[in-house]
């Protein structure tokens, strides 16, 4: 260059890239041909809802997740009998989750801007879910009233994710269709409890995240 | 096993570095096993998706796409991310992109910081850059941990510890974590690591992340992991930096439906990983309070400028090349001389050197095509080989050094050989004759030549010639003409 005054890397960068791409930027150009790429791959629903339902559950099964069906008027028995099986009693709540579904029995603490060492020393959290793929066995968790900020899925052990069977899709693309209103919100996929291969490819559950992942489908 | 950083400019050339993996029969079992195993996952939820060739279509043409507008795009992720609260950052190299980090680091009051599985970090050795301005990085990634404590270096871009198996990793967490009843069993060592970073996690206030997706449309950032130690180096800091090279813009949300069913299937055998994280910009009680971008280029502009192989660009980082390839498999990841090892590893390394270091590594391939057969986004990885081993002979031949270039006239000559038939059969005599004391036979009384002396060495070194028939099938033919006549 022979400028005076040196480029900024941002405009060294984007003027390195326009020349090796030999054509001006033009966004017009890029919208219609992004438009026009090919995706042939499946992107609906080939199943009845129910075979999705069981596909999911199968899928969860096999990331070691329990699974449950459960009607909504049942749903606090069954929270119960979810957390007794695993002898959960302190859990931390997301604002916004109905009330009338926790079980009396168990220490809900609301998520009061708890730190995260107040987290680290609770046993568990409920929260809902935005929704759940089959194929890949995961669900959904977005900061909306009810699943409340990521840290709160994270930091304790034990995480019980209720999903609603209507937000239950069979693909990816479905999924993706569905979030891309609120895109831009925090979002987690969450398949499985923690886990890792990093020693000799050995699946082992539980490294930093819930040790331990159940889930109940409300139908 | 390897000492100091990988570093391409540095590096002993491949087939030396090669030669030295060969011996440690330790290393090579543990890679066998490791490779295997992910081979044998990934085929197993390959096979299950009927639309997995309409998917790798559909990356292959998202990337490059993205390739051709990249200007575009990134102007695009810089002003959605900062509406979202972001600050982006642009570095035209590697000590660009360390020193803004470091800066950063120092600016979020912390000299320590908490750190997710980076190849690009590693790229930039950002942890010296770190150390060097008094700021400790801890590695939170399992194998990265292992990587850090054990003072070595990764091997392979996903499970960069996959070189160490359960007893050396074992010694590894007892000697650095003082834990000498440490016992061998994976879940033993995952339980010492979740202990010794969980304190990390709830205390040090700065985080250090790479990116596997910038999405343009939103801003966004998509990370996409395992363990959770992402999640926990997301989420819990006050600050959180971010480095990503320049090729990790996705044009749109939409298009992680093809990238979110590509990358865990292909790069660690699971219909999807444990955990993908999406954020955009800085979240009100939830998450940094700050958050920084630094959009890096580090030679990848100069890859885009060559069209035969710019589709390098296109990786996503799944490593399902190194796991096929028959190179890799044998000699494992530290003898590329490159935190990118394998075949994407011997085509990218030397294109971010600009073809001035680690010019062995386009050779260090048999050209089977394994490596293009798994690609998730299709890069002709063999095709990518060849035009660099052209560009590598080009570069030794150019100019006055090129008319001395011995490689280059024994080319001149067989060119000269294969254009007359009197020479070619003169050379075949020739041939004949000046090869018989260098011939072996095998059990089966097969002649074989695996020494060559002087400059022909070099290609014996790796590769056995079997004896020249004494009957070519042009005397053959001839011969048989000679009957039937």
């Amino acid at each position: 260059m022979t400028t005076s005054s040196p480029l900024s890397a941002r405009a060294e960068i984007l003027q390195k890239i326009r020349i090796a791409n030999a054509h001006a930027p033009d966004t017009a150009i890029a919208q219609s041909a992004w438009s026009d790429l090919p995706r042939d791959y499946k992107r609906t629903s080939t199943l009845a809802h129910n075979a999705v339902l069981d596909l999911l559950a199968d899928r969860l099964h096999d990331y070691d997740a329990q699974v449950l069906r459960s009607a909504l008027a049942d749903l606090p028995r069954n929270i119960a009998a979810m957390l007794s099986a695993r002898s959960i009693q302190r859990l931390v709540v997301p604002a916004g989750l109905p009330p009338e579904w926790l079980p009396p029995g168990f220490i809900f603490t609301p998520d009061d801007s708890l730190s995260s060492a107040e987290l680290d020393r609770v046993d568990g959290v409920l929260t809902a879910s935005t929704l759940a793929i089959a194929e890949t066995g995961t669900v959904v968790l977005q900061n909306v009233p009810g699943q409340g900020r990521r840290a709160l899925s994270l930091v304790p052990d034990y995480h019980l994710c209720l999903v609603q069977s209507a937000d239950v899709v069979q693909t990816v693309p479905e999924a993706m269709a569905r979030l891309q209103p609120t895109a831009t919100l925090p979002t987690t996929f969450v398949s499985g409890p923690s886990a890792t291969a990093d020693i000799e490819m050995t699946r082992i559950k539980g490294v930093h995240g819930p040790r331990f992942l159940d889930v109940i489908l409300i139908v | 096993m390897s000492e100091g950083p990988l570093d391409p400019t540095t590096a002993p050339t491949f087939p030396i570095a090669a030669r030295a993996a060969m011996g440690d029969a330790q290393l090579r079992n543990n890679v066998r096993h490791a490779t295997n195993v992910i081979q044998a996952k990934r085929a197993r939820v390959v096979d299950e998706m009927p639309d997995w060739q309409a998917l790798r279509e559909a990356g292959k043409q998202i990337r490059q796409h993205t390739m051709r507008h990249l200007d575009i795009y990134l102007e695009q992720f810089e002003a959605n991310c900062t509406r979202a609260g972001g600050v982006v950052h642009w570095a035209r190299n590697a000590a660009e992109a360390s020193r803004i980090v470091v800066d950063l680091v120092k600016q979020s009051g912390s000299d320590e910081v908490i750190k997710i599985k980076s190849m690009t970090t590693e790229e930039i050795q950002l942890n010296h850059a770190l150390e060097a301005a008094g700021i400790h990085p801890y590695e939170t990634d399992l194998a990265e941990l292992i990587i850090q404590l054990g003072n070595d270096q990764p091997s392979h871009i996903v499970v960069p510890a996959l070189h160490k198996n359960r007893q050396q990793i074992r010694e590894i967490f007892q000697r650095t974590m003082h834990l000498p009843q440490l016992g061998d069993q994976p879940q033993d060592l995952a339980d010492a690591a979740r202990i010794f970073l969980r304190e990390k996690f709830l205390r040090v206030k700065t985080g250090v992340s790479g990116a596997n997706f910038l999405i343009a449309e939103t801003g966004g950032v998509c990370i996409v992991e395992s363990e959770g130690n992402g999640r926990m180096c997301l989420t819990l800091p006050e600050t959180l930096i971010t480095v990503a090279g320049i090729d990790k813009v996705l044009p749109r949300f939409q298009d992680l439906e093809v990238m979110l069913q590509l990358l865990p299937r292909s790069a660690t055998g699971e219909r999807m990983n444990p955990y993908n994280s999406l954020w955009t910009g800085v979240h009100a009680n939830d998450g940094p309070r700050a958050f920084h971008v630094v959009l890096m280029d580090n030679a990848r502009s100069e890859i885009l400028a060559d069209e035969e192989s710019r589709q390098t660009l296109n990786c996503i980082r799944c490593g399902a090349c190194q796991n096929a390839c028959p190179v890799y498999r044998q000699t494992g990841g530290h003898a590329y001389g490159s935190v990118y090892a394998g075949p994407i590893g011997a085509i990218l390394t030397p294109q971010l050197q600009q073809m001035q270091h680690a010019q062995s590594l386009p050779y260090a391939s048999s050209l089977c095509g394994a490596c293009y057969e798994v690609c998730p986004v299709k890069i002709n990885i063999p095709e990518v080989l060849i035009h660099l081993r052209n560009q590598v002979v080009l570069q030794n031949t150019a100019g006055i050094a090129g008319l001395f270039d011995v490689e280059a006239a024994a080319m001149k000559a067989m060119a000269a050989i294969f254009r007359s038939e009197r020479r070619f059969k003169a050379a075949q005599r020739l041939g004949r004759i000046a090869e018989t004391p260098l011939v072996r036979r095998d059990q089966q009384g097969l002649g074989w030549i695996s020494w060559l002396p002087g400059i022909l060495g070099g290609w014996s070194q790796a590769r056995d010639l079997q004896q020249m028939p004494q009957q070519t099938f042009r005397d053959w033919w001839e011969k048989r003409s000679n009957h039937d006549n």
